[in-house]
């Protein structure tokens, strides 16, 4: 403490500190907690808000497992259903994002020459100027009925009726995947970019095949950057809510859509706490399990 | 195995700029041969294109008879220990040296069989375990020789292995070095700066300057008799006598410089020991600092010069004398330290002699900046 007063100065270290401790609780501590608090307490007009019905109660979550007392099934298969079905998608697309980006960001990071891979960098980048729901809906009119993808592809001769991407939510994984491809590739491209371009060339002098290389040396270098751009991917792509409004199938619902739903339009905010909860459950579980297959320390990723 | 390499006419250029112009070379097999030079010449760019990194513009890289043209560098009987030594840092000692063994799909009880016997002869038994940044830096250096034998290549090719290393280190790793080629008995290409390395460990060594072969024999030879002003002054240290050919006598060249005659051997012989020096040629006399003497009167040799003295620098084994035999001409000796040198006194001047047989002179051209 002494020492970073030391190094800094009274003004820049006490603005510092300052800034870190308002930043950490009343941006992310005290807003988490009440919101946990909410989710176990049942939705009372503000009335009776304090009075002896607010008693903590597993209402919410049981609502979320079981569905409510009116209904007939057993458990709440719809929203188990959306739950399990975003996180599965968010995985899947996490998968994609990485198999799309590794060879990317290698390429820029040891193949490409600085000005390429400058080029490469700033051209990535440009896009994500552009709102992300106006990206969403150049997506949709990409992949529309009547889009220029299908206005193409019939026009080629290539198919006779057009595909509807959006409901077959082709659509929505393009536009998640896409969404957050810089969160990939910038981590990976740092991760790579620190490895000695020598250990290639070692590999391959020791007879070794490309496709071994990256396996043996690349991407036990990389793990770092491979579980930070995975773990960043992954929770924005489960917790996205516009990408999914805009370009989801009308069958399809994102977790989030339900969260929003109970906090804006039922006006249910203990419920909607309840379920943002589970949601950021698994998301710490997925960063945790992330740091055990790649064997990294927390430090590790978010560097 | 062993195999000889053989580089016929090599160039190799990026854009308009020759990192390598026109190299022959024959290296036998079984030979250490080292490329000497400052950095900047070439000699990692012909290393590159032995081991196959990088394919010469002209000519042809030959090994053991076989066209190297087309084969990459996993496919070539050669490897490769680099200048940091790129030892896999995520993977044990013995996994770095079998790693090799591991892509040829050899099981891993053998591999570790195999990386044991290699440990063995780098004298780090039991250290297979360990991690690379574990050892120290010779040990390093050891394990990345063991890795690039584990492949049992024709050819190893080593790029300035041991510049990372302290100076006594680096003096043990030379000895070192040299013992295990002789064990394997494989043909080592060594690329080197330090001239000191190169004549230590290599049976012949190559001189090479701004992309060109300079001179290319054993190294008592290539200290004793350059051919060129640029390796006359790269090998080793030397004075520079600039000056006019009075007379020339078989072998033997008489040199006007600094208003001295001086009778030197002829350097630039060729190989029916012919030279071409004639009356009037501009060439520069070169005599090295171990070869001149303060003249006593009892070891009067044939070539006598006046120089006054600037600086005695002491240097441990040897003290450096550093003399002005005019305003524009430095000359420079060393003696042992043992010498008594306590009569010289500075703006004084020192009697000087060396033999006529230790002086070289050669046609006038660039000398290496130091």
């Amino acid at each position: 403490m002494n020492y970073f007063f030391n190094k800094n100065g009274p003004l820049i270290s006490t603005y510092f500190i300052i800034a870190i401790v308002f930043w950490l609780i009343f941006l992310i501590i005290i807003p988490q907690l009440y919101m946990l608090d909410l989710s176990f307490r049942p939705n009372l007009p503000p009335l009776l808000r304090g009075g002896s019905d607010d008693v903590h109660t597993l209402v919410h979550y049981k609502h979320f497992i079981f569905g409510s007392e009116s209904s007939d099934d057993t458990y709440n298969y719809v929203d188990i259903g959306v739950f399990f079905n975003t996180i599965f998608t968010a995985v899947l697309v996490t998968i994609i994002n990485l198999c799309f980006c590794y060879p990317i960001a290698f390429y820029m990071a040891k193949m490409a020459n600085p000005n390429t891979s400058r080029l490469l960098i700033v051209s990535l980048i440009i896009p994500f100027w552009i709102n992300e729901l106006l990206r969403s809906f150049a997506l949709r009119i990409l992949f529309a009925g009547e889009g220029v993808i299908n206005n193409i592809l019939v026009g080629s001769g290539l198919i006779d009726s057009g595909i509807n991407f959006i409901a077959m939510d082709i659509a929505l994984y393009t536009g998640l995947t896409y969404a957050y491809i810089l969160l990939m590739i910038f981590p990976l491209y740092n991760a790579l970019e620190s490895l000695d371009t020598n250990q290639l060339e070692a590999a391959k002098d020791l007879g070794s095949s490309t496709f071994r290389t990256h396996w043996r040396i690349v991407i036990p270098h990389a793990k770092a950057g491979i579980a930070s751009g995975c773990t960043m991917v992954f929770m924005l792509t489960a917790g996205a809510l516009a990408t999914p409004v805009v370009l989801s199938s009308p069958n399809t619902y994102w977790f989030t859509q339900l969260i929003y739903q109970w906090f804006n339009m039922n006006d249910n905010w203990s419920r909607g706490s309840a379920y943002s909860i589970l949601l950021l459950s698994v998301s710490v579980v997925f960063v945790l399990l992330m740091m055990r297959v790649f064997k990294v320390k927390i430090g590790e990723i978010i560097r | 195995m062993s195999a000889d390499v053989e580089l016929q006419n090599v160039s190799v250029t990026f854009g308009s700029f020759y990192a390598a112009k026109n190299v022959s070379v024959k290296i036998k097999q079984g030979e250490f041969f080292s490329f000497l030079g400052p950095s900047g010449c070439g000699k990692t760019t012909l290393l590159r294109a032995i081991s196959g990194f990088l394919d010469p513009s002209e000519g042809k890289v030959m090994i053991g008879g076989q066209n190297m043209a087309g084969i990459g560098p996993n496919k070539r009987p050669t490897s490769l220990i680099f200048q940091n030594l790129a030892l896999f840092p995520l993977m044990s000692v013995a996994d770095n040296i079998a790693f090799s063994l591991e892509v040829k799909g050899v099981s891993k009880t053998k591999r570790r069989d195999r990386a044991d016997e290699l440990l063995e002869l780098i004298a780090l038994s039991g250290q297979g375990d360990k991690k690379v940044h574990e050892l120290s830096g010779g040990q390093r250096q050891r394990v990345a020789i063991a890795r690039a034998l584990a492949i049992e290549p024709e050819v190893l090719l080593l790029d300035e292995p041991l510049s990372a290393l302290d100076l006594k280190l680096r003096q043990k790793m030379r000895t070192e070095l040299r013992a295990i080629q002789k064990r394997v008995g494989i043909t080592f290409i060594y690329i080197t700066h330090d001239q000191g390395e190169a004549l230590t460990m290599s049976d012949r060594v190559a001189v090479m300057n701004e992309g060109e072969l300079e001179q290319v024999g054993l190294c008592d030879d290539v200290y004793d008799f350059p051919q060129t002003p640029f390796v006359a002054t790269f090998v080793g240290e030397n004075n520079p006598f600039y000056g006019k050919v009075l007379s020339v006598d078989k072998d033997m060249v008489k040199v006007e410089s600094q208003g001295n005659a001086f009778l030197a051997k002829a350097g630039k012989i060729d190989e029916q020991n012919k030279h071409n020096f004639k009356n009037g040629d501009e060439v520069i006399m070169f005599i090295r600092p171990e070869s001149i003497f303060i003249d006593n009167q009892n070891n009067k040799l044939d070539n006598n010069f006046v120089a006054k003295l600037n600086t005695i620098e002491f240097e441990g084994n040897l003290k450096n004398i550093y003399l002005n035999i005019n305003s524009n001409m430095n000359v420079r000796f060393s003696v042992p330290n043992a010498i008594d040198t306590s009569e010289l006194s500075t703006n004084k001047d020192v009697q000087l002699t060396f033999s006529s047989e230790k002086a070289v002179v050669l046609p006038k051209g660039s000398l290496a900046v130091d």
